[in-house]
């Protein structure tokens, strides 16, 4: 699938239609997922063939265009339970098979690393200090493979340092720095858009050491 | 759902040391025709819990799972095709995941299991 298709298809999903402020509820624009995706089958050989998570899928926009680009099996996790119907019916809308998860990504608890890879867009930690870390602490312990995450520039250093000394993460890159689009969702915001400049970030987890006799 | 998501999940209640496999408990099961992806499985196979994936299917109406596997069955077309059918076209669409331990139930409904936690589950 040519990137321009993909972008086109993620663009016509339904996205929130009360977004919940407190759970930093902002679309995932189809430039970005489309690209954060394409990169990581292109690149990478990430998606195609393989199991994926979305974590705070909200709408399912990252986790659908997993499926696009060939994931088995698409699994979307949020607290949200307004998103995920809708995350449900643009799956149906596009005739793909995902499956999600009503939950707490902090206190899930998953049998093993089968995960090959996590996608997220988490939210930035403007309402709830540190939750974009949170989300990478847990990322890192389930996917077996990668994890691909949206995380502002201005916190470059901090999330590098933190994914690697402390979430025990093998290697930490930013692939690009991307323009989110914030469009004027809330009573608060005062300007109709806004520009946050964000990374793109690849991260490989750490797998356990092996047991030697 | 389906149960290689079911496979992947363990209850996730404070205290609870044996959370896995939960059990499954069927109102409405649908099943959705996927395609055939055979390196998938084989790559599947290896980190399937496997007595958790034949009890599931079971409950959920299918019976075609041998027991025991092993990895030598891997070269049979049919046996490839049972697993394909029990892992990824079952799907819990209404009932609950119950854990194990402690019994409790996280309702399923459209096929989107609710395992937010209580305050004091936490």
């Amino acid at each position: 699938m040519k990137l321009k298709q993909l972008e086109s298809l993620i663009g016509s999903l339904d996205q929130f239609e009360n977004p919940k402020i407190e759970l930093e509820q902002y679309p995932t624009g189809p430039h970005i997922a489309s690209r954060l995706l394409y990169t990581a089958e292109n690149s990478f050989e990430d998606v195609e063939n393989k199991t994926v998570a979305d974590f705070g899928c909200g709408c399912g926009t990252l986790g659908l265009a997993a499926a696009l680009l060939g994931a088995e099996h698409v699994i979307g996790l949020d607290i949200d339970t307004d998103s995920l119907e809708i995350a449900s019916s643009n799956a149906t809308d596009l005739d793909l098979d995902m499956d999600f998860v009503h939950c707490n990504i902090r206190n899930l608890k998953w049998r093993d690393r089968i995960v090959d890879t996590v996608v997220m867009n988490p939210p930035f930690g403007t309402r709830r200090k540190g939750a974009d870390m949170d989300f990478l602490f847990v990322a890192l312990k389930v996917a077996s493979q990668a994890v691909y995450s949206l995380h502002k520039t201005t916190t470059r250093d901090h999330v590098k340092r933190t994914a690697l000394r402390e979430y025990n993460a093998a290697s930490a890159e930013v692939l690009c720095e991307l323009r989110f689009d914030v469009p004027q969702l809330y009573k608060f915001h005062k300007k109709k858009e806004v520009d946050v400049a964000v990374d793109l970030w690849r991260f490989v987890p750490q797998k356990d050491r092996e047991k030697h006799l | 759902m389906r149960l290689l998501t079911h496979n992947m999940l363990s209850s996730n209640i404070k205290g609870v040391t044996n959370g896995f496999p939960l059990l499954i408990e069927v109102e409405k099961v649908v099943e959705k025709q996927v395609d055939f992806n055979e390196d998938f499985l084989r790559n599947m196979f290896a980190k399937i819990e496997w007595k958790a994936l034949v009890e599931a299917s079971r409950t959920m109406g299918y019976t075609e799972l041998p027991e025991n596997s092993e990895s030598s069955m891997l070269n049979s077309d049919e046996f490839l095709r049972k697993f394909h059918h029990a892992l990824l076209e079952l799907h819990l669409e209404e009932g609950a995941l119950v854990c194990p331990e402690t019994g409790r139930k996280f309702p399923v409904n459209k096929g989107i299991p609710n395992m937010l936690l209580h305050e004091d589950e936490v």
